[in-house]
This record gives structure tokens, C-alpha cells and sequence, in this order.
């Protein structure tokens, strides 16, 4: 369904991601990991045409995804890494405007919001301002912001930063709603163990490239024996191979 | 189209829901305009008097005359007094002026209306440095009732026969005047002579009656001045009111153009900006949207502020209403794309509020909005035409106190839109798509 090939972004004199290749399918959640800095956010960001990429291809379904009013991203939800909602519109009205700049208009709009709302767990607040909901309520709508279009394509930029287990429970029940009506879903995280649970695939990356990029239980295979900690249930865990990958070095 | 009505619908809503915010911004521009219109001459009036002293040292038939011709000039506020006490007056600011008639000034003046190269006698006006405007309306009203008076004591009284003699006396004795010259000269005396007895023979006859004064022949100024205001229509007066309002309208609503530049950039700062730029909607749509809200914006705030000033304030629209609505919608578009400007160029919103305070505050008070652009000195009046708030406050007022037609209305709304255009096109080229 989403298909990047080799892309490359510098700012200025410094690389951020450099030739990433990497394809999401229909029904499937890949998760992308790395340490801050790693150029996550940047690929994500040239995957949903926000920021151009100096090469490189981004194609959703076959087609290339452009810049400003590409047709295209009509297909593709983002769910950004920082909450970007206006916190003084109504819950709903926040939806609405969302939906109706991915292409909604009249009763599908309406619809499509109280829908994306009602999956969020959020129809209750609907015509409250996000300004007097809790960090993780907030997250939620944040979410639902990115679905409200029903897109073939989600996108998810740390989007359960600073949500309690029950709201995190909450969205993966909804993620894994969405991975089974055949949506394609990239998910970045910094938790292991939300990877571990939820994702078929992971791409881990590193210093803008990518490092390894398998099925989990493909990559629990890169880690040599020595480093094998855990011998209970699995002898290693997803975080081993991750430190194992990218050291234990602090970034930026 | 459905984006753009999201967005700006959305724009709307939450400037509109802040009520306290547009409280304010509504209340400001009323009050402070209130303030500025009744500072700077309030309703319609009259043109007042102008205070002058006059001393009357000679105290002749001739400077008696001036002073009383001077007295029925409804231009005048005239106080007869001595002269020690018309300095002190001008010097406290009582009066603006104080003419002294010196001793024989009579005599001397109806001899130098025939003699050209005797010294004439001279009318000294003491005068306010600080009303220097009001110098040169006395000394044009003074020549006007001099001239009138001399004129007619020169053919009819008592000074003109005495003048006339030593004309004639002095014209007799020079050898300057070749012998044809001198002959002319002569008949014209003799002329004025023969209507000199005439007159006076008349004046014993009419002894008493008022229009003998009034019909005695003589010189006097082949024109006289009618005070008309000039401003749009007969019944229309300058009101102070209508000048403070488009000042502070003008102000007001440039702040809540900055609010929307400071805006977009809180907005980058949230990364709400990038979400928007996310969805399939082209750069053009989402500034656009901003022009469109900010527009529709400044256009309401301009007809709330202007409806206050005309249901309170006596603010009437004396000109064309549709040249009033093309000049606030074409300032409307400028305040958008001025906001827009501000968030091209700012970088963080509280560094770049500050100094776009400045700037509007800057250009607001080179438009006028403070102090009439007329009373600006010439190269400053010039200098300001590069100023869009010139324009808008120009406008505005040409089309409320100055009553003027449409014609008046083309070239602000077209200075506004080019203002409006080349801000717009800066901030497309200089606005930071990628933070
Ligand atoms: N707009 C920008 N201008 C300059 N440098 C940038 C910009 N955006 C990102 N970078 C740099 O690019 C690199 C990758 O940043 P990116 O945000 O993609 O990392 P990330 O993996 O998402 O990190 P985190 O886990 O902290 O979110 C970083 O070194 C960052 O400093
Ligand atoms: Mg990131």
C-alpha cells in the first residue's frame, strides 16, 4: 500500500534520513523505531508529503504522493508526534474542520466525525474545547483527527506519548480494529514493549538509516547468544535487540 | 472551496468566541476616538472670532473710521485699548494680534495714496509667535478697511482737501514733471476737487441722514471675502469626531492584524500549522483562507467602530457610502495581508508582536491618525503618501466629514489593494514553509 524508496532529507549541511526504503501493506502495522534523532519523524514526514524529500519516492497505492494539494494524501492519516489541535474549537467541530480538509463536505462530514469520535471513546465531550480535557483525552481526539477521512494509509508519530495504560489500551484496541478493515499502519514508538504487541514488522532506525527492518521474530534472531538475557519465555526481547542495534548511548 | 469555508468558518468562530478579547478591541477605538474628537473640535461648529486689540493713537475722522469698520467685521473680535495693555494682552495669549493706529495717521495716509514716494505712515501689529497663521489674516482684513476708509476720506474729508493742496502745491514746485505730464496731473486734481466740494455740499444737506456717509465716492477694495467652509456639501461640518474615528479605526483594527500574524505563528509553534499542511490543501488555500477571515474580520470590527461613532458621535458618512464600503473593505485586505507580512517575517510571536506594535503604531501615526495629515509639513505630507494608513485614513475621511463623491475613492482602495498585493507577495516569497 505505502511504498517509500531511498529518500534522503538534509537541513542545511545536516543529514537527517538518509535513503530510506521502506513499504507498509494493506492489514498489516509496522512499527519504526529509534533513538531521538534517529530521522523518524523526518521519514514520516516526507511520507505523507509535508516535507519534500531531496530524492527519493513516496507512492501510495502506485501513486506518488505530492506536495499542497495532492489528491493523493486524501488517502494518507497523520497522526503528528506533537498534539496538534485547536484547543479552543469544540471536539467535534476540530474533526469536522479535519474532515473537511481531507475532502468531506455535508452529512458524510458530520457522520464521519461522530464516528471517529465515538471509536476514540470521546462522544461524550463532543462539544467540549480539547483546552479542559486530560493529556491522554487529548491524544485520543488527536488520533481521531487522523481518521476522520477513513484513510487507507495512518500514519502515527508517537501518538501515545504520556497516555496512561488504560487510554493506551484503548487506541491499540482501535489500531488493531483499524489493521483488521485492511488499513495500512506505520507506528512509531520509543516503548518496546507497545512494538512488541502491536506490530508485525519493525523497522528500526538509526542515525537517518535504516538498521534493520524484519518481523519481530526475525529480528530477535540478530542478537548473539551472549546478549541473550531473557530465558522464561523467549530468550531476548525486542529492547535487547533495539540496544543491541543502536547502542546505549544518550541522543540529542 | 469546502476547505476554504472550513477554515475560515473556523477562523471566524474563534475569534468571534473570544468575547472579552473583542470586547475590548471594539471599546478601545470607541473610547480613545471619543477622547481625540473632543480634543480636536467635537461636533460641527461656528469659526470663532478671532481676539485682536487695536489702539487708536491719532484718533482722526480716518483712524476712527478703520477702527469702527473693524468692529462690524464679524472676522474680529475687536477690543479697543491703550497700548501698554494690547502688548500685555497679546503677550497672556488673550488676543492674537494688536494693530496701533500712531498719531496722524489720518493725514499721512491720505497723502501717500496720492503721493507714492512721501514715508508712509505705519500700522505697527504686535503679534503671538505661537498664532503666526492669525498674522496674516489681520494684516489682509487691515489693508481691507484702510484701504476703504483713506480711500473715501480722500475724496470727501476734511485730510483728503488737505492732502490734495499739497499734492497740487508740491506738483507745481517739481521740476521733475515734464510741462504735458504736469497738465494731466492738474486736471485730475481739479476733478477731485469739484467732487470734493460736491460731496461735502451734499453731506450739509443730508446732515443727519445715514446713507450720505455711505454713498461719499472713494476708493475701496473691488472685493470682499464670504467665510464658506469648504466641505462636501452645503449642510455637511468638519467634525472632529470623523477624523478621531478613522484614526483609531484604523489603529485598532492594524492591532488585530497583528494578532493575526502572531497567530500563525503560534500556530507553527504548536505544529498545528504542519497538520494543516499535511492534508491535501494547497499553500495558496491556507494563507488564502487567512486573508479571507482577516478580512471578513476587520471588515465587521470597522462597522462596529463606525457605528458607534455614528449613532453617538454625530459621525455621518457625507460622501458616497459605496466609496465608504470599497475603503473599509480595500483597508480590511490590507490589515489581512499586513498580519500575514508579520508572520512571514517574525520568528517567535512575542519578539515579533512587540515589534510589529511598533511598526503599526509608526505608520499609523504617519497616516494622520493621530494628528491630521494636513497640518504636517509639506515633506512630510509627501513622505506619507508611501504610508498605506495614509490612504485609509484619507479615505475614510474623504468620504465621511469631506463628503466627496466615488471619484474620491478610486485611488485609496487602489493604493490599499497594491499595498495589499506587494505584502501578500512577500509574505508567499519569505514565509517559512519547512519549520
Ligand atoms: N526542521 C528542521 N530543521 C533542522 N533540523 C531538523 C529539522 N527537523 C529535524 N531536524 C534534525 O533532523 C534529525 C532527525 O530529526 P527527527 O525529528 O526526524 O528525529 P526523530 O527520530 O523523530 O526523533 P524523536 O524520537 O526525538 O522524535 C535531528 O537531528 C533533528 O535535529
Ligand atoms: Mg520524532
Amino acid at each position: 500500500m505505502l511504498q517509500a524508496r531511498d529518500l534522503w532529507k538534509s537541513y542545511g549541511k545536516k543529514a537527517a534520513v538518509s535513503g530510506v526504503s521502506l513499504d507498509v501493506n494493506a492489514g498489516e502495522i509496522v512499527g519504526l523505531l529509534g533513538p531521538n534523532g534517529a530521522g523518524k519523524s523526518t521519514t514520516v514526514a516526507m511520507l505523507c508529503g509535508l516535507t519534500i524529500p531531496d530524492t527519493g519516492t513516496v507512492t501510495v497505492g502506485g501513486v506518488p504522493v505530492g506536495d499542497d494539494g495532492s489528491l493523493v494524501k486524501r488517502r494518507i492519516g497523520l497522526v503528528p508526534q506533537d498534539i496538534s489541535l485547536y484547543e479552543d474549537y469544540a471536539a467535534i467541530a476540530n474533526l469536522e474542520l479535519f474532515g473537511a480538509l481531507y475532502g468531506l463536505e455535508g452529512a458524510a462530514l458530520k457522520d464521519r466525525a461522530r464516528a471517529a469520535l465515538e471509536l476514540v471513546g470521546l462522544s461524550d465531550r463532543a462539544r467540549d474545547k480539547p483546552q479542559s480535557f486530560s493529556g491522554g483525552m487529548k491524544r485520543r481526539l488527536n488520533i481521531a483527527c487522523a481518521l476522520v477521512h477513513d484513510p487507507d494509509v495512518l500514519l502515527l508519530d508517537e501518538p501515545t506519548a504520556g497516555v496512561d495504560p488504560q487510554s493506551r489500551n484503548a487506541i491499540f484496541e482501535n489500531l488493531e480494529l483499524l489493521r483488521s478493515r485492511g488499513k495500512a499502519l506505520l507506528y512509531t514508538t520509543h516503548y518496546m514493549e507497545e512494538a512488541e504487541r502491536l506490530c508485525d514488522r519493525v523497522v528500526i532506525m538509526d542515525h537517518g538509516v535504516v538498521a534493520a527492518s524484519d518481523r519481530k521474530e526475525a529480528l530477535l534472531d540478530l542478537l548473539p547468544p551472549e546478549k541473550r538475557t531473557k530465558t522464561v519465555v523467549r530468550d531476548a526481547s525486542l529492547e535487547d535487540v533495539f540496544l543491541h542495534l543502536t547502542g546505549r548511548q544518550l541522543r540529542d | 472551496m469546502n476547505a476554504l469555508k472550513a477554515l475560515v468558518r473556523k477562523d471566524l468562530i474563534l475569534y468571534f468566541s473570544n468575547k472579552r478579547a473583542l470586547a475590548i478591541t471594539l471599546a478601545a477605538p470607541i473610547l480613545i476616538a471619543a477622547f481625540f474628537g473632543s480634543v480636536m473640535g467635537g461636533p460641527p461648529k461656528k469659526p470663532s472670532r478671532v481676539p485682536v486689540a487695536v489702539v487708536d493713537l491719532d484718533g482722526s475722522e480716518v483712524s476712527k473710521g478703520i477702527v469702527a469698520a473693524m468692529a462690524a467685521d464679524t472676522s474680529f473680535d475687536l477690543k479697543p485699548t491703550t497700548e501698554p495693555e494690547a502688548i500685555e494682552l497679546v503677550r497672556q495669549g488673550k488676543v492674537r494680534a494688536a494693530a496701533v493706529i500712531p498719531p496722524g495717521f489720518g493725514d499721512g495716509a491720505s497723502r501717500a495714496l496720492f503721493r507714492p514716494n512721501v514715508k508712509k505712515p505705519e500700522i505697527v501689529v504686535h503679534y503671538d509667535p505661537s498664532q503666526a497663521i492669525a498674522l496674516a489674516m489681520i494684516k489682509g482684513l487691515l489693508a481691507q478697511h484702510v484701504m476703504a476708509t483713506v480711500g473715501k476720506s480722500a475724496f470727501s474729508g476734511a485730510s483728503g482737501m488737505r492732502a490734495l493742496e499739497s499734492a497740487r502745491k508740491e506738483l507745481n514746485e517739481s521740476k521733475a514733471v515734464d510741462e504735458a505730464s504736469r497738465k494731466d496731473l492738474q486736471k485730475l486734481f481739479d476733478a477731485v476737487e469739484s467732487l470734493q466740494a460736491r460731496t461735502a455740499a451734499v453731506e450739509k444737506s443730508a446732515a443727519g441722514k445715514s446713507e450720505a456717509k455711505t454713498s461719499a465716492p472713494g476708493f475701496t477694495m473691488p472685493f470682499e471675502t464670504r467665510a464658506a467652509e469648504v466641505t462636501g456639501n452645503a449642510n455637511s461640518k468638519y467634525n472632529g469626531y470623523a477624523h478621531s474615528f478613522a484614526g483609531m479605526g484604523v489603529q485598532f483594527v492594524l492591532f488585530m492584524g497583528i494578532e493575526i500574524g502572531v497567530g500563525i505563528l503560534l500556530m507553527r509553534r504548536m505544529g498545528l500549522w504542519k497538520r494543516m499542511r499535511a492534508a491535501p490543501v494547497s499553500r495558496t488555500l491556507l494563507l488564502g483562507s487567512r486573508i479571507v477571515s482577516g478580512t471578513l474580520i476587520a471588515t465587521m470590527l470597522m462597522a462596529g467602530i463606525y457605528a458607534a461613532g455614528i449613532a453617538f458621535f454625530g459621525v455621518r458618512i457625507e460622501g458616497s457610502v459605496v466609496g465608504f464600503v470599497a475603503i473599509a473593505i480595500a483597508f480590511a485586505i490590507l490589515t489581512s495581508t499586513f498580519g500575514l507580512l508579520i508572520a512571514a517575517l517574525g520568528k517567535t510571536p512575542e519578539a515579533t508582536r512587540g515589534l510589529a506594535v511598533l511598526a503599526t503604531l509608526l505608520l499609523v501615526m504617519l497616516g494622520g491618525a493621530w494628528v491630521p495629515a494636513f497640518i504636517f509639513p509639506e515633506w512630510l505630507q509627501t513622505v506619507t503618501l508611501f504610508t498605506p494608513t495614509r490612504w485609509a485614513v484619507d479615505g475614510l475621511e474623504a468620504m465621511t466629514w469631506r463628503g466627496q463623491g466615488i471619484d474620491a475613492a478610486y485611488a485609496p482602495v487602489a493604493a490599499m489593494l497594491a499595498f495589499s498585493a506587494v505584502f501578500a507577495l512577500i509574505a508567499i516569497q519569505r514565509f517559512d514553509w519547512e519549520e
